[in-house]
């Protein structure tokens, strides 16, 4: 796995260029981020736990950070922490040059805070206070939050069943030309 | 009578749930970790022991139901929600195709791979039933896939690879790549696919190029890329920009680097091919005394008139590259004997012909990237809403820093509530007339204001001239020379305080929505721009170049280069100034004395014209200054830096929503029609129709400067007869009026068929969505069924569980 050496090798490397949506330097730059975020525990652990993680100047704002660490992250306890390939796999989704299916996807999945498959209406209004922060003044009001979902529903559900699934999700994106420069995080 | 939805049930409802997320079976199940569970469940429902709870909640529902009978309205859209469904149904709903997709289903990923390797496979006979969404359709693999254990999966993973061996190595990796699979399954893929070569990179051999040249032509441009990609200018400093501004502010400065590479571009092949060789074999001239005082840099007279700067330098004979330097002179050319290995050099045609490839090539990219972006900004369907896309896409995850988050969250909730309020309320009635009469105020302003500048400086052009004229006659003296900047400042200044008036008059006007806002303002400070390039052509071109003598020039060229890069030095500096002055100062005001917690805001159209602006007077300048992108290029670089520091200093975010990608196709355009199409328009009038001046430059003697091409033509007609057909080729096609016509009907027969092909497109579009509607109502409707004949089964006593399965 290489996550621990200091070195990446030429073959994981090229291998690693092949299956992401990253150049060499975004790799090698996100392997140095990510032997930082390990430096000061053991080295000999394999996933970087989430609260590190969220440590990222990237991320630490992000309302949706720990969404991110939980959709990346393959490990069996669930608990967000990354390995430097679910890291890297992050990075790729985030990227300048990933496609617009991919985006979509990840961004689904981020969205659905259930992990249940589809955006229902608790997942929308998770998804819209999350939007417009923590402090109570850009918070809507529990009847604006109400009609705001509706008419996303009525929007984007186009087989009527009170959720939007991911082709419903993606067709909406797709009429967005803005989404995929503003779905980006560059390390 | 459908079985209604009740929602007063929530206490009992939650609790059921809850236990149900306890239950391990139905967690699985939420989380679907694939078709198994669900497609074991047939019809014949097993008894669960989840059942005592079933019956608690069906029995209160059944008091409900009595209790009020709903309407079938408001049953329809919440039928699917999960509210009182049992445990067998949530499984099944929970494991639906649709529904699976999203999640870390890796069957299902894998079984979607595998269709698309299928299809591109069979690229040539694809079947119409595979559809390409990620929605399968029932047909398909969905829930047939039986799939008892994970040997399924090895069977679905055995078959990718073998479809992905058989694909080319170009598509395979970019099928891996565009696969939503984690980065550890795709590197098994991998191996298992590469298992019998051994570890081989795809990208370094094996590329699919059939010949040589398609060979060369990938390396070709697989360098390119790898030197664009790695001339990541300014990389950390436009990550710190986005993460702070977002991207809005962003897309200024990415059009700075865009113009820079045109300008890199522009300096290279003129350098290359003009000004290399000329500053290899200087032409004599004679030395003409010129103090040197620091102000030459600036106006671009002294010694700077009779350099490789500008046009009347160049020399209008063939170089001969076996003579020796001091021969070659203006004139005939040096040595009599005809070196069979001497390599001449037309400088008058390399002018042409240098000219007007780069102008020709940077058409092309312009036309071409201009496209590319409408194309990404243009959708078919046109729909009305707006409230999920701006929910779903309008978060940038560049932002980082948190006054910004905090500042981008303030901005969305305030367009979610105007959007909220638009559709609620509908629009107030505003009073017409008075709306009315302020905009044609305001318009008659700012069109008023452009005219008096275009005129002011029309008249103080003149006089500029003839008080020149003056100065000439007598001793040249600095005071003379820096005369000659004051149209420049004048022009800049014009160019600095209009904008702003224009700000205060579509402040005086109230807009409906601030991309109007934004339009209007672009259109008023284009429209200036536009009237003072067209004053200014109009006097260099028709009045200087027209009659040289009666101002007082041997070489006009050389003065309009001049004057050219006194407009571009002072514009720059201009702008350095009011960065400094107007929005540090400004700030500092606006803080210090108005009180106001917030700072400016970067003006991003504005500033986005004012490149334009510039840009268009290199081009206008290239004819008679080559060396005028270099000038460009240092002003972009320092233009760069200094916005960046000033921004980071003294501005902040917009509160104003910012389409990035739709004004960054309007930036193109603008780029391409006013600004390209006019500089093209008038360095083509000079050459077809004004005379060049006899003094000086590579076309003297010439009765235009187009001649210098024909005599070449005529010259390749008597001595090469091999290339004779180039010329009746450009006799047919270029000067033939007919061949135009051809072409333009042509295209527009293109562009019919483009219109007709859209318009397929959004009735095809709408046919599918209602298709898709009927789907989700014979879901629905499957559903109810599925839930009636369980409960039928559970409670056949129940009068409630009559089995009527329609849904309404």
């Amino acid at each position: 796995m290489g996550t621990t050496a200091s070195q990446l090798g030429k073959d994981l490397l090229s291998e690693y260029q092949e299956l992401t949506f990253l150049t060499k330097q975004e790799i090698l730059l996100a392997h140095k981020r990510y032997s930082e975020l390990l430096s000061k525990e053991d080295r000999n652990l394999t996933s970087v736990p989430m609260e590190k993680v969220l440590s990222l100047p990237e991320l630490k704002s992000n309302p949706f950070r720990k969404r991110i660490c939980h959709v990346f992250s393959t490990s069996d306890m669930k608990d967000g922490s990354l390995t430097f390939e679910d890291f890297l796999d992050l990075l790729s989704a985030f990227s300048d040059s990933a496609t617009l299916e991919i985006k979509s996807h990840y961004a689904f999945r981020i969205f659905d805070f259930d992990d249940d498959g589809t955006l229902d209406g608790g997942d929308l209004e998770k998804l819209v206070n999350c939007l417009t922060g923590k402090t109570e003044d850009t918070r809507l009001t529990p009847e604006e939050m109400r009609q705001l979902i509706s008419n996303i529903l009525e929007e984007s559900d186009i087989d009527k069943d009170g959720t939007v699934n991911l082709s419903e999700f993606q067709h909406v994106i797709s009429r967005s030309p803005d989404f995929v420069s503003s779905f980006k995080i560059v390390l | 009578m459908a079985y209604s939805v009740d929602f007063n049930l929530r206490p009992i409802m939650e609790l059921e749930l809850e236990s149900l997320r306890g239950d391990d079976t139905a967690q699985d199940s939420m989380k679907g970790t694939g078709l198994e569970s669900g497609s074991r469940e047939t019809l014949e429902m097993e008894v669960l022991t989840t059942e005592g709870r079933d019956r608690l909640a069906s029995q209160m529902s059944d008091v409900r139901e009595r209790a009020d009978e709903r309407s079938e309205e408001s049953i329809q859209t919440n039928l699917l929600v999960r509210k009182r469904w049992s445990t067998t149904t949530l499984r099944v709903l929970s494991s639906m195709p649709s529904r699976s997709i999203g999640q870390q289903s890796r069957l299902e990923i894998i079984s979607q791979c595998n269709i698309r390797s299928t299809q591109l496979r069979r690229y040539h006979r694809q079947t119409q039933d595979v559809s390409l969404s990620s929605r399968p359709s029932i047909r398909g693999y969905g829930i047939e896939a039986d799939s008892e254990d994970v040997c399924e999966e090895e069977t679905k993973r055995q078959e990718l690879v073998n479809n992905l061996q058989s694909l080319s190595a170009g598509d395979r990796v970019r099928l891996l790549r565009a696969t939503p699979l984690s980065l550890a399954e795709k590197t098994k893929l991998r191996k298992l696919v590469f298992s019998d070569k051994v570890g081989q990179s795809l990208l370094s051999s094996q590329v699919p190029c059939c010949s040589l040249l398609k060979r060369a032509l990938c390396h070709i441009w697989f360098g390119c890329l790898f030197i664009l990609s790695s001339l990541q200018l300014w990389q950390v400093a436009l990550k710190r920009l986005g993460g702070r501004f977002g991207t809005g502010v962003l897309s200024y400065f990415l059009f700075i680097r865009t113009l820079l590479l045109f300008n890199v571009f522009l300096f290279l092949i003129n350098g290359l091919f003009l000004v290399l060789p000329q500053a290899i074999y200087p032409p004599l001239h004679t030395p003409s005394s010129h103090r040197v005082t620091g102000l030459e840099l600036f106006t671009g007279t002294g010694y700077l008139s009779n350099s490789l700067m500008f046009y009347g330098y160049y020399t209008n004979s063939t170089i001969n590259t076996s003579c020796r330097p001091d021969e070659a002179t203006a004139g005939t050319g040096c040595g009599t004997t005809s070196d069979p290995h001497m390599m001449a050099y037309n400088i008058p045609l390399a002018y042409c012909f240098t000219i007007g490839i780069t102008f020709f090539i940077t058409g092309i990219v312009l036309v071409y990237s201009m496209s590319k972006s409408f194309g990404r900004s243009f959708r078919v369907f046109k729909s009305q809403g707006n409230m999920a896309i701006k929910v779903f896409c309008s978060w940038d995850f560049k932002v980082s820093k948190k006054m910004s988050v905090r500042m981008q969250s303030e901005n969305i909730t305030t367009q979610l509530k105007e959007l909220l309020s638009e559709v609620k309320g509908g629009e107030e009635e505003k009073g017409r007339l008075s709306g009315m009469a302020v905009h044609l105020l305001a318009w008659s302003i700012s069109l008023g204001s452009t005219f008096f500048c275009a005129l002011g400086i029309h008249c103080f052009a003149k006089y500029m001239h003839l008080r020149r004229l003056e100065d000439a006659e007598g001793e040249v003296s600095v005071l003379h020379e820096a005369r000659l900047l004051a149209l420049p400042g004048v022009v800049s200044c014009g160019n600095l305080l209009l904008p702003g008036l224009f700000n205060l008059v579509s402040w005086m006007e109230n807009f409906n929505s601030p991309i109007v806002r934004l339009y209007v303002s672009i259109f008023r400070n284009l429209l200036l721009k536009v009237s003072i390039l067209g004053v200014l052509c109009y006097h260099w071109l028709g009045k200087i170049a027209a009659e040289p003598e009666q101002h007082g020039l041997q070489c006009w060229e050389s003065f309009v280069g001049q004057e050219l890069y006194r407009f571009l030095l002072v514009d720059f500096i201009f702008t350095a100034l009011y960065t400094v002055f107007g929005e540090f100062i400004w700030k500092r005001f606006s803080q210090g004395v108005l009180r106001r917690r917030r700072k400016p805001v970067f003006d991003i159209a504005r500033n986005v014209l004012e490149l334009i602006y510039g840009q268009t007077l290199t081009w206008l300048g290239l004819l008679f200054t080559p060396l005028l992108p270099a000038v460009q290029i240092l002003k972009l670089l320092l233009l760069f830096h200094m916005k960046k520091s000033s921004l980071l200093v003294n501005c902040q975010a917009s509160r104003k929503p910012w389409r990035a990608s739709q004004m960054s196709t309007l930036f193109i355009s603008l780029l391409c029609f006013p600004s390209f199409l006019g500089a093209i328009v008038s360095v083509t009038y000079t050459i077809l129709t004004i005379k060049p001046s006899s003094g000086c430059g590579p076309f003297r003697n010439l009765p235009f400067m187009f001649h210098s091409g024909k005599q070449w033509a005529q010259e390749l007609k008597s001595t090469n007869h091999k290339l004779a057909w180039l010329n009746w080729v450009h006799h047919c096609l270029v000067e033939n009026p007919l061949f135009l016509f051809l072409l333009a009907g042509v295209f527009l027969m293109v562009i019919y068929i483009h219109t007709q092909v859209l318009d397929g497109q959004r009735k095809t579009i709408s046919l599918l969505q209602k298709q898709i509607e009927n789907e989700g109502k014979d879901k629905k409707f499957l559903i109810t069924s599925l839930q009636a004949i369980h409960e039928k089964r559970q409670y056949p006593l129940s009068p409630s569980s009559r089995p009527q399965g329609s849904e309404v």
